[in-house]
């Protein structure tokens, strides 16, 4: 479903964010990206997410090369995805039903099928009772559960999470955890990014180290149960 | 279908709700729209009027031959047989002094000063259409006809007219030039005012774009923005036009009926109202277009 092969990424003026990087996710893995602050985590997910585009070397996502990719199909590869950033990058102007609503008036779906679909994510994210709330009422945890709400609103293939935990104490840590194996368990091949790998994992997972830039590990542990 | 109504409807909704909240500064932008778009609409109605009353005189060009008074039988032979065989002269007429003092004490205005002379005054005259109205063709006939013997003068009586004309010409090349600045200065503003929204909704559309939303669905309510302007400044424009007009119209009913004329302004017509408005939306819309392509692809420079 997703296939690095010999990816290197460098940005204008700096060092080289990735080296050589070369695997393989499959349809409805669940895989961790680990590493030190700065190891090349979130440049890994920009890349998965079209967001940027490889130096060196091919993505390809279902088959498309995303460097080959013309830039009007970009926005259809993107819908692919939901993506839950590290900095939630909510919208503050708007209620909590607006800003998940969002991604599906982007899809072109408004109206009643939107309400719908709208209050289905909330719900699946505990926040229904908050549809009317402005996300800077709400708590961290609860901000990263909208963010959550907001990216699998869309019915994505793939979704992608940038240190989804890193700011929370430890429960709301496993309980946004818990979300991410739910959609998993559906089908849905959820990508981590995180600097620790959480002590109680539910499910088989892949786990991919970055060190400076280079893939160090690339294995499967096996599902443990508490 | 529907998925393509609601992808307009929506964001002209957005844009509804967004210029109802600030009402005072989207008025603002209609009044500064409205002004400007009015001066060349206002121009235009002149110009147009003018024209207009020039066109009840007759515009075609007359050149009026009028003899000495003691003029011999051969040389207005003489006149007559130029006449006839002169290229340029498509007809004529002769009046001859009897039937032009007859009119005169027709005239009811001047048959006070008709009883007050006691012997005619006028000449025979010939009245000779050109077939040209070129100006210069006009002149040259002129002026030979006023060397022919027997003419005391000749005297080319449409030339104000063209003049008229002329002046009229370069007054639409005026409001044209006018137009044409006002749009710059126009899209400048709107322009401007577009991009200050684009600003304040910077995260929204950077959010946008990165959860695949389109430049065209980035662009959509932007472009509603400017239509609105638009719109809501042809309106204003209009009213403006017809207030104006409105209140012209009061002085020249009284100038004009001291002429026992009963020209008035006429207000905008259908067409030229919905050209007003037609223009004023496309100038918002363009404006906006431009503005916001260029904020799009500074964002694409910054991210990728």
């Amino acid at each position: 479903m997703i296939k690095f092969d010999q990816v290197s990424k460098r940005y204008p003026k700096s060092q080289e964010a990735l080296k050589n990087v070369s695997f393989d996710i499959e349809q409805g893995e669940f895989v961790f990206v680990t590493g030190h602050s700065g190891a090349g985590k979130s440049t890994l997910l920009k890349l998965i997410a079209a967001i940027e585009k490889p130096t060196t070397g091919t993505v390809l996502i279902g088959n498309q090369n995303i460097s080959k990719l013309r830039k009007a199909a970009i926005p259809y590869l993107r819908r692919k995805f939901g993506v839950i950033f590290q900095d939630h990058k909510l919208l503050y102007d708007r209620n909590c039903y607006e800003n998940v609503a969002l991604t599906l008036y982007i899809n072109g779906v408004t109206g009643n099928e939107a309400a719908k679909r709208v209050r289905a994510a909330l719900d699946k994210v505990g926040l229904l009772n908050k549809e009317k709330a402005m996300p800077i009422t709400l708590s961290g945890g609860e901000q990263q559960r909208l963010a959550i709400a907001r990216a699998v609103v869309g019915r994505p293939a793939i979704l992608i999470a940038d240190e989804p935990t890193g700011n929370l104490d430890e429960n709301y840590a496993s309980e946004i955890m818990a979300f991410l194996y739910a959609f998993q368990q559906v089908g849905v091949t959820v990508i981590v990014a995180t600097h620790e790998i959480p002590d109680v994992v539910k499910t088989p997972v892949k786990v991919l180290s970055l060190q400076h830039g280079e893939l160090t590990l690339n294995s499967m542990t096996k599902g443990m149960t508490e | 279908m529907k998925k393509w109504i609601n992808q307009h409807l929506h964001p002209l909704k957005t844009v509804l709700t967004r210029m109802k909240r600030n009402f005072i500064s989207t008025l603002m932008m209609c009044c500064v729209m409205g002004v400007t778009l009015s001066l060349p609409g206002v121009l235009y109605i002149i110009i147009d009027n003018l024209g207009k009353l020039a066109g009840n005189v007759q515009s075609e060009p007359q050149i009026s031959l009028f003899l000495k008074l003691d003029i011999s039988k051969e040389s207005l032979a003489n006149i007559e047989k130029q006449l006839k065989s002169n290229p340029d002269v498509s007809n004529y007429h002769f009046e001859s002094k009897d039937d032009a003092w007859q009119e005169l004490k027709k005239n009811a205005g001047a048959s006070d000063v008709a009883g007050l002379l006691d012997k005619n005054p006028l000449p025979d005259a010939y009245f000779v259409n050109p077939k040209s109205i070129d100006p210069n063709t006009i002149n040259r006939l002129q002026s030979q006809m006023q060397n022919w013997e027997g003419v005391e003068l000749a005297q080319a009586d449409a030339n104000w007219v063209k003049r008229l004309d002329t002046v009229l010409k370069l007054g639409k090349k005026a409001i044209l030039i006018l137009v044409v600045l006002l749009a710059f200065a126009l899209i400048a503003v709107i322009g401007n005012t577009i991009r200050l929204q684009i600003l304040t909704q910077r995260e929204e559309i950077e959010v946008s774009k990165l959860i695949g939303a389109t430049n065209n669905f980035v662009r959509r309510p932007f472009l509603y923005a400017g239509a609105m302007y638009g719109l809501g400044g042809g309106i204003a424009a209009w009213i403006i036009l017809v207030g104006i007009i409105r209140l012209f119209n009061f002085s020249v009913v009284e100038i004009a009926d001291l002429y026992a004329s009963n020209f008035r302004l006429e207000f905008p017509s259908l067409t030229v109202s919905i050209v007003i408005i037609l223009s004023a939306i496309s100038l918002g819309w363009l404006a906006s277009f431009i503005t916001v392509n260029r904020a799009l692809s500074q964002f694409e420079k910054n991210t990728t």
